[in-house]
């Protein structure tokens, strides 16, 4: 008897096992949402999908019981977006002063012959200046949405800092629009001269003329630099103002999808934008001698145009044979 | 401490939207705004059910996680309030909620929207309790007066209920055995008999 008790259990188990590796079988089987034996679980599974439901107030989000897209939109803003975008910009930043400090300011090599053409027309000053002023409030507001809570509540605290905030979105979005604009009649303006062409391979090649000794590259009107940095306002122009204007004017039912898209694709190639833009401003500025001349005063030394832009400077020049004062208007 | 938690008992529930205009009339909230909403699932389907929801004072709130001027605040109850005077306007939290709780007085040109507005589970805000700049701003506050949620202590069936989270768990558990654990042994296709075939399927 005694044998016969303590073998039992054993094979009452064994057979239990048995049984209970079969169902974990056929449950692992079974298509997630149709769990015959528990109708309430699927319902609830299904809603969790955010099936679209009815509701007698149906203004702002609630014909859904649970929007799953809001916290992947979080994950990537909080984590993502603010986390990794302080680095990409100080790095940049450290890049360039690293640039400067090694390679140093791209001077004139020649002593100025005090000879005058005109580079950029007031009209063309007067937008690349006024576009470059929006860009400069969008970054500064844009940053301070991103990432202000994490830099700027702990010095100004929270009261100066939502004062400002509040100002700066204000400022956001209104200048926004006109910073896409800006980019597109700066697209309309510019366009003829930014063609890619052969010779811009040269200037790849040699790095721009900036790094080593080699010759200088021959250069039109616009070197294959400033071609790139105008094709890249352009792409991220139009992606950052297109999905700027789709959250600025929620007055046509957009979903909260749409709103979590486009502020994922606004803030992240806002970034890219704002980083890139670094390095127009170093070039036109202190990474090259005379190039802040040009457009803040629309003309440039005859040394200079000879020295970075060859061929556009030939050309000038028998514009100038065979109108002799043109330089001088 | 307690932890004051909402509960919607969808077998309860019945859609009367009594919750919705108890609120909209306890807090005085402007026109157009819910901060409470009943949603339907499969309406006019059989197993139909109705949710009253607001805001769930979630514990890792994730409108307070995107806030850019980080206004939100728990209170030592577990309840998300917000700071009118320092929100902005911008909409990240109303993009964040998964239940749709933060609302606006306005959707306008320039994404001007208004202080966001969101259910308080009764407790107002920041600033002295029962002042008229915070009734103006958040509705009364009854956590303040001792008394729960408008919405589920006026709930005809009894369905919303609303309070300290282990009171609120003590009264569906009783429920719940009530019923038994499984939806075939009571509910509407007990009441209907559709598995007879003696009733009629609607």
């Amino acid at each position: 008897m005694t044998t016969k008790s303590r073998i039992l259990p054993i094979r009452r188990l064994v057979i239990l096992a048995v049984l209970l590796s079969l169902l974990g079988g056929a449950m692992s089987f079974q298509v997630i949402g149709s769990d015959l034996e528990n109708p309430r679980a699927n319902f609830w599974r299904v809603v969790r999908e955010g099936v679209p439901a009815y509701t007698s107030t149906p203004d702002q989000g609630h014909t859904v019981l649970i929007q799953n897209s809001g916290e992947n939109w979080r994950e990537i803003r909080n984590g993502l977006i603010a986390r990794i975008s302080p680095w990409i910009i100080i790095l940049a930043l450290i890049g360039m002063a690293a640039f400067y400090l090694i390679v140093g300011q791209d001077k004139l090599e020649k002593p100025r012959s005090g000879v005058m053409i005109e580079r950029f027309t007031y009209r063309e000053r007067f937008l690349h200046w006024s576009t470059a002023l929006l860009f400069i409030v969008m970054a500064v507001t844009g940053l301070s949405l991103l990432l202000g809570r994490f830099v700027l509540i702990p010095i100004f605290g929270h009261w100066l800092f939502s004062g400002y905030l509040q100002g700066a979105k204000v400022l956001h979005n209104y200048c926004g629009p006109l910073l896409l604009a800006g980019i597109l009649l700066e697209f309309v303006l510019w366009v003829r001269f930014n063609i890619p062409r052969k010779i811009d391979l040269q200037w790849f090649k040699s790095m721009g003329g900036m790094i080593g000794s080699g010759p200088r590259p021959h250069i039109g009107r616009v070197n294959a630099g400033e071609k790139g940095w105008f094709w890249l306002i352009f792409i991220f122009g139009s992606a950052v103002g297109i999905t700027g204007v789709l959250l600025d004017f929620p007055i046509w039912e957009q979903t909260r999808l749409t709103m979590q898209v486009s502020h994922v694709v606004h803030a992240v190639v806002a970034v890219l934008f704002v980083t890139v833009s670094f390095g127009h401003i170093y070039m036109g500025t202190l990474g090259m001698e005379g190039a802040f001349e040009a457009m803040w005063s629309g003309s440039v030394d005859a040394v200079w145009a000879k020295q970075n832009h060859d061929l556009w400077y030939q050309e000038k020049m028998r514009e100038s044979t065979v109108k002799p004062d043109a330089e001088m208007s | 401490m307690a932890r004051m938690k909402f509960l919607c008992d969808t077998e309860r529930c019945i859609e009367c939207n009594a919750c919705v205009t108890a609120c909209n009339n306890e807090h005085d909230v402007p026109w157009g705004i819910n901060r409470r909403h009943v949603v339907t699932l499969k309406d006019g389907e059989s197993g139909e059910k109705s949710v009253s929801v607001a805001c769930m004072h979630c514990t890792d709130a994730p409108c307070a996680a995107v806030c850019p001027v980080d206004c939100f605040y728990t209170t030592p109850d577990g309840i998300v309030l917000h700071d009118k005077d320092l929100c902005i306007g911008c909409g990240y939290c109303f993009y964040a909620c998964p239940f749709g709780a933060p609302q606006f007085p306005e959707q306008n040109w320039f994404a001007a929207r208004g202080k966001m507005d969101k259910c308080t589970f009764c407790a107002g805000g920041p600033g002295p309790d029962n002042s008229v700049e915070e009734y103006k701003k958040y509705g009364r506050n009854r956590i303040a007066e001792g008394k729960l949620p408008l919405c589920a202590e006026m709930c005809a069936t009894k369905a919303l209920l609303a309070g300290d989270g282990n009171v609120v768990s003590d009264i569906y558990i009783q429920r719940i055995t009530k019923r038994g654990g499984r939806p075939q042994t009571w509910g509407w296709e007990t009441a209907y008999n559709f598995k007879s075939g003696k009733g009629e399927n609607p």
